[in-house]
C-alpha cells in the first residue's frame, strides 16, 4: 500500500510527472554526455600503461631524437625491450580525413602494446613486407579498407605520396584502446628519406621503453637521461601517462570548463524537482494534516516524499541513461576522428547515477522537514 | 461511567503578541456511549475543544482523561499512537485521499497496526457494510457523491474501533437527504455498538439527533438553550 500510495501521487499530475521526468532525463543525457566527452579526451591517458616510458627530445616533440641510441637505451638497467616511432602526419586523399599515422619498428612495436591485437598470419606478413602497413579496425570499416588494399598517404612532413599496402587489420585488446591507428615500417620511411633528404634521415620521433617492472620507472627515466646529458640532443623520459597527460593539459581549461557546465546542469535540474516537489507537497498539505490526524508520523510522511521524489529522479535517470549510449554511439559516429575512444564508460554511469540520487534526495529536503512540522489544525484548515 | 473527563480546561491561541483566550475553565463528562452534540455561534471555539478531546492539540491547562487516559501528559509521538488506537475522525470535508479507492481509505488508519492483510480485509468489509458501500469500495473520492464520501470516512473512522468518534459538522457540506443518512449512521454507531461520539454541528436539525447538547459562547459552556433549539427546529 505504501507503494501504491507513493507511485500514485507521484503521477498525480500526469503532465507534471512527464515534464519533470523528461527534465530530469535530458539533465543526465547531457551529463553524462559532457562526462563522456571528458574521458574521451582522457583516453589516452588512461590506457596508457605503467609499465612503458616515452623518450623524447628535451627542447620539444618538435624535435627528432637520433637513431644511434637505441642500443644505448636498450643497454640501461631494467629495460626490457625499447621501440620507436615517428609522427607521419600523412593525409588520406583529403585532409578532414585526419587519423593518427606512425612509422614504427613493427616487431618492437607490436611487442610492446599487446592491447593492439594482430592475427598472427597478418603480423608475419606485414612484418615481412617492407612497404606494408597495418589499420585499426574502426579506421578500416570508415574506409572501407580490406587487406590487400594499396592506400595511399600524401605526405605533410615527409613531402610525396606514400604507397602502403594494408596487410593487416588490428583490434583492440578493450574498449580503452584506439582503434583508429595506422602503423607502417619505419625503415620504409628511413630508406625513403637517405635518399631524398639524407639530412633527416636515422631519426626517431620518441622511444618507447618497456620496463621489466613499473616500479623501476623512476630509475630508468633518471638513468635514460643522464646518459644524453650533454650531447646535442638530450633527453625527457617519463612515464606514458605523464607524456599522454601533456597533449591534454594543453586542453585543461575547456575540460574545466566542461566540469563545470555538467555540474551547473545537476544542479539546475535540482531547483527543477526541489520546486516541482515543494508545489506538491505544499497542495497536499491538508491530506499530510490527515495522515498525522489518523497517527501516522511526521518519519513516515517524509519518507513518502523522499520516495516520490526518488521515483522521480530514478526514472527519469534511468531513462537518461538509457539515452546516453544511442547518443554516445552517434555522436562517435559524428566526430570518431577527433575521439577515437567515445564510449560510455562505467564510471559515468555510476555518476549518473550518483547525479539521479542526488536530485532526489536534495529536492526533497524542504517538503520532509515541512511535512515533518506541519500542525495539524493548521494543515487541515479552519472550518467554522 | 465517562468515558471522556475533562477538568477545568484553558486554552488560548497566540496572536501576534496577544493572547487570545479561545476556552475559559470548562469541565465536561461524557458518559459512554453517548452523544453528545455541541452548538454554538462561529469561532466560539468548538473546534478548538473537540481537538483538544481528539488529541490534536494541547491545552494550556486542566485535565482530559479518556477512557482512563490522561492525554494531556502526553507527548506528541505518544498522542499520535493514542489517536490511531482511540480516535475516530469525521471531517466537514471529508478528507479521504483522492489518489486511494473507497477500499484503501478505509483500510489506511489499520496500517498502523499489526494487522495481517486479511485480517485488515475483515475489517475494512465489515466497515463497508456498515455503511452499506461494499458495491463502491473500488472507486475513488472523485467518483463518490459527498454522502457516499462522507459515509467512507465514518467507515474509515470506525474501522480500527475506536473508543470516541469525534465528527466537526459532518453534515456541514452535504444535502439533507445524505446529512439524514449521515446522522442515522452517527446514531446507529452509538446505540448499536456503543461508540461514544462528540459532534460539533451549526445545524439544529443534526444536533437535535444527539442524546445531549451543550452550547459553547464565549468560551464558555452551558446547557443548550432549550428555547434557542427549538426555534431553529421549527424553522
Ligand atoms: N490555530 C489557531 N491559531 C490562532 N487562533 C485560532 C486557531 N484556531 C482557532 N483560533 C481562534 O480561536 C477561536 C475559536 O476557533 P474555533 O475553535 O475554530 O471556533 P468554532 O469551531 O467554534 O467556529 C477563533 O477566534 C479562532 O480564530
Ligand atoms: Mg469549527
Amino acid at each position: 500500500m505504501r507503494l501504491k500510495l507513493l507511485f500514485r501521487n507521484v503521477f498525480r499530475h500526469k503532465l507534471r510527472a512527464f515534464l519533470t521526468i523528461v527534465g530530469i532525463c535530458v539533465a543526465i543525457l547531457a551529463f553524462g554526455m559532457l562526462r563522456t566527452v571528458i574521458s574521451a579526451w582522457y583516453a589516452g591517458v588512461n590506457a596508457s600503461s605503467s609499465s612503458r616510458l616515452i623518450t623524447r627530445n628535451a627542447t620539444s616533440l618538435i624535435f627528432p631524437l637520433p637513431i644511434s641510441y637505441l642500443e644505448k637505451i636498450r643497454g640501461v638497467n631494467g629495460v626490457r625491450e625499447v621501440s620507436y616511432s615517428n609522427w607521419f602526419g600523412g593525409i588520406y586523399i583529403d585532409a578532414k580525413n585526419f587519423f593518427v599515422n606512425f612509422a614504427v619498428e613493427p616487431r618492437s612495436y607490436f611487442d610492446l602494446y599487446p592491447e593492439f591485437v594482430l592475427p598472427e598470419a597478418q603480423a608475419t606478413a606485414f612484418f615481412r613486407d617492407r612497404k606494408a602497413c597495418v589499420a585499426g579496425q574502426k579506421l578500416a570499416k570508415r574506409f572501407g579498407w580490406s587487406v590487400g588494399d594499396t592506400i595511399t598517404l600524401k605526405g605533410t612532413i615527409y613531402p610525396g605520396n606514400w604507397d602502403f599496402v594494408l596487410q593487416g587489420i588490428y583490434h583492440g585488446k578493450n574498449a580503452a584502446t584506439d582503434e583508429n591507428q595506422f602503423f607502417f615500417h619505419w625503415s620504409y620511411l628511413n630508406e625513403s628519406l637517405k635518399k631524398n633528404d639524407p639530412r633527416r634521415a636515422d631519426q626517431v620521433g620518441v622511444y618507447i621503453i618497456d620496463l621489466k617492472h613499473p616500479d623501476m620507472a623512476a630509475n630508468v627515466s633518471e638513468a635514460v637521461d643522464a646518459l644524453f646529458r650533454n650531447s646535442y640532443a638530450e633527453t625527457l623520459t617519463e612515464t606514458e601517462k605523464a607524456f599522454q597527460m601533456s597533449f591534454v593539459s594543453m586542453t585543461e581549461a575547456i575540460l574545466t570548463v566542461i566540469q563545470i557546465v555538467s555540474c551547473v546542469i545537476i544542479a539546475i535540474i535540482m531547483a527543477v524537482v526541489a520546486n516541482t516537489m515543494a508545489m506538491s507537497v505544499r497542495e497536499r498539505m491538508g491530506e499530510f494534516a490527515v495522515f498525522k490526524t489518523l497517527g501516522f508520523g511526521g518519519g513516515y510522511l517524509s519518507m513518502l516524499i523522499l520516495g516520490e521524489s526518488m521515483a522521480l529522479s530514478g526514472i527519469g535517470g534511468i531513462l537518461g541513461i538509457a539515452l546516453t549510449f544511442p547518443a554516445a554511439r552517434a555522436f562517435a559516429e559524428a566526430v570518431g576522428q577527433f575521439f577515437p575512444i567515445f564510449h560510455v564508460s562505467l564510471d559515468t554511469i555510476f555518476m549518473d547515477i550518483g547525479a539521479a540520487m542526488a536530485v532526489g534526495a536534495v529536492a526533497a529536503m524542504i517538503p520532509m522537514w515541512r511535512v515533518i512540522h506541519i500542525r495539524i489544525a493548521d494543515g487541515l484548515g479552519r472550518t467554522g | 461511567m465517562n468515558v471522556i473527563e475533562i477538568t477545568d480546561i484553558v486554552k488560548s491561541y497566540r496572536r501576534g503578541s496577544q493572547r487570545i483566550r479561545v476556552l475559559e475553565h470548562i469541565s465536561l463528562t461524557i458518559a459512554n456511549g453517548e452523544f453528545l452534540s455541541l452548538m454554538g455561534p462561529s469561532g466560539s471555539g468548538k473546534s478548538t475543544l473537540l481537538n483538544l478531546i481528539a488529541g490534536l492539540d494541547q491545552a494550556d491547562s486542566g485535565s482530559i482523561r479518556i477512557g482512563g487516559t490522561e492525554i494531556s501528559t502526553l507527548s506528541e509521538t505518544g498522542l499520535a499512537a493514542w489517536r490511531a488506537g482511540r480516535v475516530g475522525f469525521i471531517f466537514q470535508f471529508y478528507n479521504l485521499i483522492p489518489v486511494l479507492t473507497a477500499y484503501e481509505n478505509i483500510e489506511l488508519p489499520l496500517m498502523l497496526t499489526s494487522l495481517s492483510k486479511k485480517a485488515r480485509h475483515a475489517h475494512v468489509i465489515t466497515a463497508l457494510s456498515l455503511v452499506s458501500l461494499q458495491d463502491r469500495m473500488d472507486h475513488y473520492p472523485r467518483q463518490l457523491s459527498g454522502g457516499q464520501q462522507q459515509r467512507v470516512a465514518i467507515a474509515r473512522a470506525v474501522v480500527t474501533d475506536p473508543t470516541i468518534l469525534v465528527a466537526d459538522e459532518p453534515t456541514g457540506d452535504l444535502d439533507r437527504q445524505s446529512a439524514e443518512d449521515v446522522l442515522e449512521l452517527m446514531d446507529q454507531l452509538c446505540t448499536q455498538l456503543g461508540k461514544t461520539s462528540v459532534m460539533v454541528t451549526h445545524d439544529p436539525r443534526a444536533a437535535s439527533r444527539a442524546h445531549t447538547l451543550k452550547y459553547l459562547e464565549k468560551g464558555v459552556l452551558s446547557d443548550a438553550p432549550q428555547a434557542a433549539v427549538s426555534e431553529c427546529l421549527q424553522t
